[in-house]
């Protein structure tokens, strides 16, 4: 599999936020995207996600099942994407049936996250770092090979960067594809990086 | 898709869902009339299938703004949206106003019945009435999801939802309300305007999704 952005261009709000980007990504491959505040990080993985659409250029998916792009990314934004009414051992149930399961269960997935007896819990009730951990659970129980990842560690204690690392590597061991929106180091060994500059 | 209704039921019903504001809204509708008309039996009965029809579409439109703006709020509708190819958006917009239309409408129609007596109004009117709100209803629905998909940026849509989906809703309402008139007045027919309410719900059922599927593809930033 491989992923390939050619000539990215996007704006927002009128202006153009950044032009001309391209990279290209093959299996078992990170890529970290850095950059000062307002340089379009998020917007490029929104952009990749197809949440936004490109001014210029284009995403491509080369391999892979053939399935559109964006049905094989997961998308972990700066919100979690959670329902505080709803207990966390629901919220994950959910996403695990709307977008497709994975080899763990629920259970599983939060035991992974170091949040092994927090399932009936509502998602209202927990700090700012436990609700991190339970939405990068989201991508566990539901196998998508694309994670695309906007500060997936902001709120996370030293303790949970550190299984966040573990994950992510085992995602890419897995041939899995990340590209990660962050200031704070993930701890990824070998990972591209693609700094971007304000235009 | 059977998972995301099952969701939005449960959390129209948990705490801060508000499912029953609708009904409590068109309960007070309802019982303000027959103070302010006055005490004139008859009248009541004349225009208390109108009424209810009025006021079962007032506590529609009351719920619509949060039909799509709380997934936005907490991210939810990113990850709805990843779904790929835009004929599965449109049937999760047919699932969310199927959802919608469960936990906020139907409750409208089984109070329906009782606010009839409030209204003098006699065990056929009841029925029709009943009746035509449960075919006509999801029709609303449908309509009102457009708007809500088009403000959901906005963070008081709500108005601006009411003044778009208005116009679309006044057929449903004329058709709803003749076809209650029709069973309970002899001269007028009761199945020319039944079949046109029915025929508007399916019309919009088609419509509503993916007009509003569009609409939250190019509201999304």
């Amino acid at each position: 599999m491989r992923l390939i952005a050619e000539k990215l261009g996007a704006s927002r709000g009128g202006g153009l936020v950044f032009t001309g980007l391209s990279f290209a990504m093959n299996a078992s491959e990170a890529l970290v995207v850095s950059g000062p505040n307002g340089v379009g990080k998020s917007t490029l993985l929104r952009v990749l996600a197809g949440l936004l659409s490109s001014t210029e250029g284009a995403v491509r998916l080369e391999g892979g099942s053939g399935e559109a792009l964006s049905a094989q990314c997961h998308y972990l934004g700066v919100q979690n994407a959670m329902k505080p009414v709803l207990s966390v051992s629901e919220n994950l149930l959910f996403w695990q049936t709307f977008t497709g399961s994975s080899k763990l269960t629920v259970d599983e997935a939060l035991a992974a996250v170091g949040l092994p007896s927090i399932g009936s819990t509502p998602f209202a009730y927990l700090s700012t770092g436990q609700k991190r951990r339970v939405a990068i659970a989201r991508l566990l129980v539901s196998y998508r090979p694309i994670w695309l990842l906007d500060e997936p560690t902001s709120g996370l204690d030293t303790r949970a960067e550190a299984i966040f690392s573990g994950l992510l590597h085992g995602h890419l061991a897995k041939g899995g594809i990340a590209i990660a929106a962050t200031h704070l180091p993930l701890g990824l060994v070998g990972a591209k990086e693609l700094r971007m500059h304000a235009l | 898709m059977t998972a995301l209704i099952l969701r939005d039921l449960k959390l129209a019903w948990r705490a801060g869902g508000g499912a029953l504001t609708g009904v409590i809204f068109f309960l007070a509708v309802i019982a303000v009339v027959p103070f302010g008309v006055g005490p004139d039996l008859k009248l009541l009965a004349h225009i208390g299938p109108a009424i209810i029809w009025i006021g079962a579409l007032l506590a529609t439109l009351l719920g619509l703004d949060r039909l799509f703006q709380v997934d936005r709020e907490d991210g939810s509708l990113d990850v709805i949206l990843l779904r790929g190819d835009f004929l599965s958006l449109v049937g999760t917009c047919f699932i969310k106003c199927l959802a919608h239309w469960t936990a906020t409408c139907l409750p409208l129609v089984v109070t329906a019945p009782s606010l009839g007596l409030f209204m003098n109004m006699d065990a056929d009117a009841i029925v029709a009435v009943t009746l035509t709100l449960l075919v006509g209803t999801p029709a609303l629905a449908f309509i009102g999801a457009v708007g809500a998909a088009l403000a959901v940026s906005l963070p008081r849509g709500g108005l601006l939802i009411s003044v778009l989906v208005l116009p679309l809703a006044i057929p449903v309402l004329i058709f709803g309300v003749s076809a209650t008139l029709g069973a309970i007045e002899d001269p007028a027919p009761f199945t020319a305007p039944f079949l046109i309410l029915a025929a508007l719900t399916l019309f919009f059922a088609v419509l509503g999704p993916i007009a509003s599927a569009a609409a939250l593809r190019i509201s999304t930033d």
